[in-house]
């Protein structure tokens, strides 16, 4: 058997069909009968609604009903809930405004659903949409945090008049003010990190099914939790049951976090097909992803480190103001709060370290995880900061680093902020990446380039990050109103082969092949007879779906859980086959074995046996091989590592051109090297596109600029360098695959990597700091200026 | 409504269209090629790049009854009848070239005719050059870049075989 099991660079098993074009993506269903949505959305910011005529719209042709949001509040249906709960310095909860399914009485947002249309075909849907009346009275709007802020500002909600969502802390802030007044050095930097749009490849699309028979709905949708809109959708809009509801998230293309929430048109479609009893299809164009897909990051702050004279961190105080758009998505509160200040020890001893974060509602699209979520704002504000330490101390950026790292001899090490890092070893990330990038002959080459006339940089940046979410209690005790385990069911069938049913959601991570090599592992069944299905409360127990890189450390680890029992079961059964103790049966590469003797029996003989109980233990075990489980992480997993960026800046153009990039990453046990690589690939150009190029750009008035594909700059192929891989790996402590995960670390260390290095390229015009993305302009004005 | 009659895949088909119907809507709408994909609405994604007669075209921005007459090469047209692969989609899989596989479809449209239309060779700038026209969000396009140079010695080579 060819090695396939842990570690193989096995290619993709779902590659066959995403290549011949044979996916089945949510917008490729089509059901019988089906009908068409449309949806009509607000292009105010901030509005009154005086009224809404949808009589015109209703007459035009194909047209089968037009419903409004009173529609759906005459109907009870509920508000989109919100999945957590944050709590003020004060105690007091945060404010949770409605977030009605379609606008009642004001739209906070450009892009906030008004009413749908719904026809017989698209385009017949879309005019119709288009002749509903919708009469506006105009409010003053607000679309930055500063201005949300300021005294006198319109308030987005009427329940939290001066904007703010909640006024959140965490850490000792009198003995980070001591440290601070006891210091030899303070360092500060302000900065932003910009608003990011997701724009995964696949447009979000929902398509509602009804059954008159059964009364039965299912909702097909591009979800990366099929399960966990279920529970949303139906416990708190639609009034579903479970039992009545199933949700299917097939072949989706792309997530990073923007595909996790519950979104207003998955409720639309599904309550839409049981009013007009017949399957009703939306799916959205690409700007209306703009406007309605959640998006990620847009925080403004203040850091401040203090240091001892010998440049040791003493104390960290940082003051952030988040914006959460105009309504509260579904996880939105807990990316700035516990997806972010508990990072700020990143990987340092710094010993105190206290963070204030003001959350926002500004006249904007809502904000929420976008990959990473939360570790990038904190880690681009760290490493930028630590380079600031460096410049300001006159030490080494590398050796304040090294200086300040929490020895590889120090783990379990408990943060000041909340986390305990299982395990790591930072000094070994730094020199392979280093090693790697030939950070000692870049002098040689900065002054190569200066010949022809462009500024050459090396940036790095040491980034630790927490995923594998979550244990449910410690979340739970944080404000999360869900679990945060998984589930595997493995069905071993009569002749051998293996269905594994799994609550994780690939949506591009490669999940057939890396969680059937889990199955080649551990049962030594051949990958070619794994089947790995994901992404149907119909067919799967249940799960919490794909985020936070949770897939292998917790979903893996479920799947682990469940081969054991099939393993231990198995060895009952074989002991009754071969007539000896169950201790004395092993069980290794498919062969259950008696201890000492030459007595074997196939995994394929004991499901055989399992599923044709003839001679068979029948007194003390039922039949069948087929075994579930739930694992709920002891603790977050801590991947880390080192990125080091290169660039060129033109002198006459300000543009950057990123000459070499290294990631060398500590992800715990790797399962395909191959997928690991892509996924790190992946998240770097991510990273290096919220650096250079990306930005969602409001206006004072709360229109979205940036608000296609030509006004908000997509990486391309030629914006991006060739991205070098590593990885020095400690194994995770508390999971039994030793697994951290790999689907966030690139996005997340790669955009300090990217401006350390062109602050560091353009060392002569006495840059402090160059707030996200580095433009040609932007560089271009700072060179002109001097 | 106007009829449109083209050739997709091989296969002759008469359709009746809107005047405002996109190409990409007929393939995937009339015809159930749901291979080819839409990611946007501004040309500029490239997921439903097609090839009409031999050339790549984003199947968005082209209306139904321009492609009266013409034939039209879609994803699902693009292996041989016995299921091989072309060239191209076996270095996309060798090379680990597609994560969530949107962008697939259209990416190796049109990097068969970027490879197609440099028989004297293409460099690596060149590539990514040419995939001007395609977005992927998910691979940073650097395994895109290697699948692409490792097929063109197979097409070209495959081409001088045949000469």
């Amino acid at each position: 058997m060819p090695f396939e099991g842990i570690g193989a660079a096995v290619r993709r098993k779902e590659d066959a069909r995403f290549l011949s074009g044979n996916g089945n993506y949510t917008d490729d269903i089509n059901r019988p009968g089906q009908l068409y949505a449309y949806l009509r959305r607000s292009d105010r910011p901030h509005a009154t609604i005086n009224s809404i005529d949808t009589a015109a719209a209703a007459k035009m042709p194909g047209v089968v009903a037009v419903f409004t949001g009173a529609d759906m509040a005459a109907d009870n249906v509920g508000g989109l809930p919100c999945g957590w709960q944050i709590h003020c310095k004060d105690g007091s909860p945060m404010k949770e405004p409605a977030h009605p399914v379609l606008a009642v009485g004001k739209v906070r947002h450009v892009g906030d659903p008004v009413a749908v249309a719904i026809a017989e075909t698209k385009q017949q849907a879309k005019d119709a949409a288009e002749a509903i009346v919708i009469d506006y009275q105009d409010l003053p709007a607000v679309a930055s945090l500063r201005d949300a802020l300021a005294p006198g500002a319109v308030a987005v909600h009427d329940d939290a008049p001066d904007n703010l969502c909640y006024d959140w802390h965490i850490g000792d802030k009198a003995v980070v003010d001591a440290a601070f007044a006891g210091a030899a050095k303070v360092v500060k930097l302000e900065l932003l990190n910009n608003r990011l749009i997701p724009n995964a490849m696949e447009p979000r699309a929902a398509v509602g099914d009804f059954d008159k028979s059964s009364g039965d709905y299912t909702l097909y949708t591009t979800s990366q939790n099929p399960h966990v809109i279920r529970l949303l959708m139906g416990a708190f809009v639609l009034h579903i049951p479970e039992n009545k509801l199933r949700v299917v998230a097939p072949d989706v293309g792309g997530g990073f976090g923007s595909k996790i929430y519950h979104y207003a048109e998955e409720a639309i479609v599904t309550w839409a097909a049981g009013k007009v009893r017949r399957p009703v299809k939306w799916t959205a164009e690409r700007t209306e992803s703009f406007m309605s897909d959640a998006h990620g990051r847009d925080h403004d702050s203040v850091a401040e480190m203090a240091l001892d004279a010998n440049g040791k961190f003493l104390a960290l105080r940082v003051s952030t103001l988040a914006n959460m758009g105009g309504y509260l998505s579904t996880f939105a509160p807990c990316i700035p709060t516990y997806l972010y200040a508990t990072l700020l020890a990143g990987v340092y001893t710094t010993p105190a370290i206290y963070c204030e974060v003001k959350a926002v509602f500004t006249n904007t699209v809502p904000v929420d995880a976008y990959r990473g979520a939360g570790r990038p704002e904190a880690t681009f504000m760290l490493e930028r900061l630590v380079d600031a330490c460096a410049k300001d101390t006159g030490i080494d950026r590398v050796e304040i680093r090294r200086k300040n790292f929490i020895p590889s001899d120090a783990f379990p090490y408990q943060t000041p902020v909340a986390l305990q890092y299982d395990s790591g070893n930072y000094q070994a990330t730094l020199d392979a990446c280093l090693k790697e990038a030939d950070y000692a002959g870049f002098e040689a080459r900065r002054a190569a380039a200066a010949a022809k006339g462009k500024l050459r940089g090396i940036g790095v940046s040491t980034y630790l990050e927490a995923c594998g979410i979550a244990p449910s209690a410690v979340v739970g005790s944080l404000g999360a109103r869900a679990g945060l385990y998984e589930c595997a069911n493995i069905k071993v069938h009569p002749t051998g082969s293996v269905t594994v049913y799994t609550g994780s959601h690939s949506h591009g991570q490669g999940h057939e092949t890396t969680m059937a090599q889990l199955v080649v592992d551990q049962l030594g069944v051949p990958l070619d007879q794994v089947e790995v299905v994901h992404g149907d409360t119909g067919k799967i127990p249940f799960g919490m779906g794909t985020y936070g890189s949770r897939s292998l450390a917790v979903g893996g680890s479920a799947m682990v859980k469940a081969m054991d029992k099939i393993v231990a079961k198995g060895k009952k059964i074989a002991a009754h086959l071969m007539e000896a103790s169950v201790d004395d049966i092993e069980f290794k590469d498919n062969k259950f074995s008696v201890a000492g003797t030459d007595k074997e029996k196939s995994l394929t003989e004991i499901s055989l046996a399992a599923y044709v109980p003839h001679n068979y233990p029948i007194e003390e075990l039922e039949p069948g091989l087929d075994e579930t489980a739930f694992y709920d992480p002891k603790n977050f997993t801590f991947p880390g590592g080192c990125h080091v960026a290169e660039v060129e800046v033109d002198k006459e153009t300000g543009t950057v051109e990123v000459v070499n990039f290294v990631a060398v990453d500590d992800v715990g046990r790797v399962i395909n090297p191959m997928i690991v690589e892509g996924q790190v690939q992946g998240g770097v150009a991510q990273g290096i596109g919220q650096a250079l190029l990306e930005n969602a750009v409001y206006d004072d008035a709360g229109q979205l600029l940036s608000g296609s594909m030509m006004d908000y700059t997509m990486p391309r192929a030629d914006d991006l360098p060739n991205i070098t891989v590593g990885t020095e790996i400690t194994l995770c402590t508390h999971n039994p695959l030793g697994s951290k995960g790999c689907g966030e670390v690139g996005a997340i260390g790669s955009p300090p990597a990217i401006i350390n290095a062109i602050v560091d390229a353009l060392k002569d015009y006495n840059v402090r700091h160059i707030n996200m993305p580095a433009t040609p302009q932007k560089l271009w004005s700072i060179m002109a200026a001097k | 409504m106007p009829q449109v009659t083209l050739t997709v895949n091989g296969k002759q088909h008469t359709v009746e269209v809107e005047g405002r119907t996109l190409l990409v809507e007929l393939l995937r709408e009339k015809l159930s090629l749901t291979g080819t994909h839409v990611g946007c609405d501004t040309s500029q994604c490239g997921a439903c790049v097609v090839h009409v007669d031999g050339v790549a075209a984003k199947s968005c921005t082209m209306l139904a009854l321009q492609a009266d007459g013409t034939n039209v090469l879609t994803i699902e047209g693009l292996a041989e009848a016995d299921g091989t692969l072309h060239p191209m989609q076996e270095m996309f899989r060798e090379h680990h070239a597609l994560q969530c596989g949107f962008c697939t479809p259209g990416m190796v449209m049109s990097a068969v005719d970027l490879v197609n239309s440099h028989p004297e060779g293409l460099t690596e700038k060149q590539i990514r050059a040419g995939l001007e026209g395609n977005l992927c969000r998910c691979t940073g396009y650097h395994n895109i870049v290697k699948a692409i140079a490792a097929a063109w010695p197979l097409m070209h080579g495959k081409a001088a075989a045949a000469e």
